[in-house]
């Protein structure tokens, strides 16, 4: 088994010569990172919102959003990918569909099939670290904040989201580092994010292990500068005196 | 001020209140005592609804709690309360936490709030504290801040649950002070208690509960010499025992 | 309206149930070997030994911090290999569920590695003493003392990382490989029944994990009934 290691193959030039693999790495990392950053901000909003009705005094609200956290939490993220990307756009009434399978260039359609998809399977996390959060908050605070005459909403607002979320970005944390590693399951369809280009780059030059090693440590790179971000909010964030706080 | 009148609340089968009667005058202080699970904390909590009760009725300057149509948040801003574990907002600094309430929900401006929040909190003789966070602060400061707090809210009765059980005993002291300054200047008060010091000095009447009934509303001195139910000997009993 | 034609599936459910098969071999096998590499792992991570502790701190955090499609993606171009020239095997020989069976579970272990180390660190430090004091050497006390009390405490985050897990097989597809969900895009893809088909093994998913993790949550609140009295 002998291998011949060419580091040098990310200077060469792509066969179709507009630019070198490099530049296909670079590509790769570009739309993970774009991705992976859209699909953030959706789950973000979208968890948050779920994980406050997780919470709230009502039946049907609270209910609901258990029913939307189990639906994306217990179907496979590759099933719900095909699902979003496949199914929907046959599915969709008033020639949406067709709209979408026609008029959209390919690229754009998987993008979107994909931010669509990881919004939603993140949220449904997100919502639950945020449902803990505010259930881990001790119950006289929201007591105290309708004892004031804030209202519910206002409660919320002021009262228990803005410790919740202090005491969740550990957690989070480890959410926002999963959907920039979970993004690499887009490149199933198609979609031409980093893991796609390492596979690629392989196809096209039979030289798998640079190609993987290139990838991997760019993931793992990733993943050391999301956490070392994330370091600081916490820092940031923390309140004096609470919790091993200064 | 406030009238309690035959409210009784229960959690599925366990009876948590029993037709529980009582009225609070204009200047009154009141203070409510008796063994733990007795009700007392769970009746002071439905006074500003923070607890829903099934039947009876509780008004508060003449508005009723447990109406569907009523303003809560309204009618809570003009009730001030204090919790046994302080309940401040850790995340705010002290000025925050006593002006958040006054310009979000009583709509004052910034440095009115600020001004209010600062005066008062000078009364409970904690102004070198204003820019510290909760968290920094002992017990007993966290609690005389959040007495401030409601205060700020320029309250026409105030209820205290439990406002010194939390706290380490060297600490007690300096609360029930803030307390009687404030019950000797004519608020309308309802204590949850045992400092039963606090209840010779400034209480008008003191209430006993056991087992979600009010046993005994009596003037102070009725209770103190002369308690006439049994479970009510025993527990003076034991909580004057030292 | 899209016409919805269900009928191609009661003909292949055989052929699904084979695939299934393949999903919960690849599950199983990643879960046990999971658990006791993982251990294994969790204890030389808080071992006073450095080097061990060096070396399965790195294992644990270079697996999770790169996604599972690339881990699987080194797997069927390594092991194959590995594999072939090890055993002098035909290069004809189907060794793609092996590939795959092998992945996961050394992707997992680290998972698993650490939901163990925690267990392991929520065990009060004086039980350890305690063995000690008893006579016990390190590796008894952990054996004796330490671990079956966290283990106890684990067993749910164990299972629901096995749900999980079971979820992530679908990835398995990638190497064409005809596990549940390959299998149903296959007969989708062949029927022109995509839309069905991807509904179906969908649905088929979400009873399976909701059903289990439901009899998780179950058991979770007899453990906790159990240690509250």
């Amino acid at each position: 088994m002998s291998y011949q290691w060419n580091w040098s193959i990310f200077s060469s030039p792509v066969p179709t010569g507009e630019t070198t693999y490099f530049g296909w790495m670079l590509s790769g990392l570009q739309t993970t990172i774009t991705l992976s950053l859209c699909a953030w901000v959706m789950a973000l909003a979208l968890g948050s919102l779920m994980g406050v009705l997780r919470t709230v005094p009502n039946k049907w609200l609270s209910g609901l959003a258990a029913a939307y956290v189990e639906v994306f939490r217990n179907i496979p993220l590759l099933v719900q990918l095909f699902i979003w990307y496949f199914v929907l756009p046959e599915l969709l009434p008033f020639g949406l569909g067709d709209a979408f399978k026609q008029q959209l260039n390919p690229l754009t359609q998987q993008f979107l099939s994909a931010m669509v998809c990881l919004g939603f399977f993140t949220s449904a996390r997100v919502c639950e670290q945020v449902r803990a959060g505010i259930n881990s908050l001790p119950h006289g605070q929201k007591n105290a904040g309708l004892a004031l005459g804030f209202t519910l909403p206002q409660t919320y607002r002021h009262v228990l989201l803005p410790m919740a979320f202090r005491l969740v970005v550990p957690p989070l944390t480890s959410e926002f580092l999963n959907i920039f590693k979970n993004s690499a399951v887009c490149s199933t369809i198609g979609l031409l994010e980093l893991a796609a280009q390492g596979r690629q780059l392989v196809d096209y030059t039979a030289q798998p292990y640079e190609s993987f090693i290139a990838v991997t440590l760019l993931y793992v790179l990733i993943n050391v500068v999301v956490m070392t971000l994330m370091r600081h909010l916490e820092n940031k964030t923390r309140v004096p005196g609470y919790l091993g706080g200064k | 001020m406030i009238s309690i009148d035959n409210v009784s609340k229960h959690y599925g089968s366990f009876q948590v209140l029993t037709d529980c009667t009582t009225q609070v005058k204009k200047g009154e202080v009141i203070v409510v005592c008796g063994p733990s699970g007795s009700g007392k904390s769970t009746l002071i909590k439905c006074v500003n609804g923070l607890e829903p009760f099934q039947s009876g009725a509780i008004t508060v300057d003449g508005i009723s709690v447990g109406d569907p149509k009523t303003n809560l948040s309204k009618l809570r801003s003009r009730v001030g309360m204090v919790f046994q574990h302080f309940e401040l907002f850790p995340h705010m600094s002290i000025t925050d936490n006593l002006s958040i309430a006054q310009e979000k929900v009583l709509g004052r401006s910034k440095d009115e709030a600020r001004a209010k929040g600062l005066k008062l909190l000078e009364r409970v003789g904690l102004k070198a504290h204003a820019e510290k966070f909760p968290g920094q602060l002992s017990g007993g400061q966290q609690q005389r801040v959040a007495i401030a707090r409601a205060l700020c809210m320029d309250p026409i009765c105030m209820l205290f649950d439990e406002p010194t059980s939390a706290l380490d005993p060297e600490m007690i002291n300096e609360v029930l002070d803030v307390m009687v300054e404030l019950a000797q200047e004519g608020m309308t008060m309802m204590c949850v208690t045992h400092e039963m010091g606090f209840a010779r000095k400034v209480a008008n009447r003191v209430i006993f509960m056991d087992k979600g009934l009010i046993v005994e509303d009596d003037s102070k001195d009725a209770f103190f010499n002369n308690p006439r139910s049994e479970r009510a000997q025993q527990f003076l009993a034991k909580i004057l025992q030292h | 309206m899209y016409d919805f034609d269900w009928s191609s599936i009661p003909g292949a459910l055989p052929f699904l149930w084979e695939g299934m098969k393949i999903s919960l071999e690849i599950t199983v096998s990643a879960v046990i070997f999971g658990v006791v590499w993982g251990t294994l792992l969790a204890m030389m991570r808080l071992a006073p030994v450095k080097p061990l502790a060096w070396f399965a701190a790195g294992y644990v955090n270079l697996f999770r911090s790169i996604p599972l499609v690339m881990v699987l993606l080194w797997f069927f171009l390594i092991v194959p290999q590995l594999l072939r020239s090890f055993f002098n095997l035909d290069p004809n020989t189907d060794v793609r569920l092996t590939s795959a069976m092998i992945g996961f579970a050394l992707f997992e272990s680290a998972y698993y590695s650490e939901i163990i180390r925690a267990g392991i660190q929520s065990v009060p430090k004086g039980q350890v003493a305690a063995a000690s004091a008893l006579g016990m050497t390190y590796a008894q006390a952990m054996r004796l003392v330490v671990l079956p009390q966290a283990f106890r405490n684990m067993v749910p985050l164990l299972l629901t990382q096995a749900i999980v897990l079971f979820q992530d097989t679908s990835l398995v597809y990638m190497s064409a490989l005809a596990d549940f969900f390959g299998a149903a895009y296959k007969v989708g893809d062949r029927d022109g029944r995509l839309v069905e088909l991807l509904l179906f093994a969908g649905a088929v998913y979400f009873f399976i994990c909701f059903a289990a993790s439901q009899l998780v949550r179950r058991y979770q609140k007899k453990l906790n009934a159990h240690v509250a009295h």
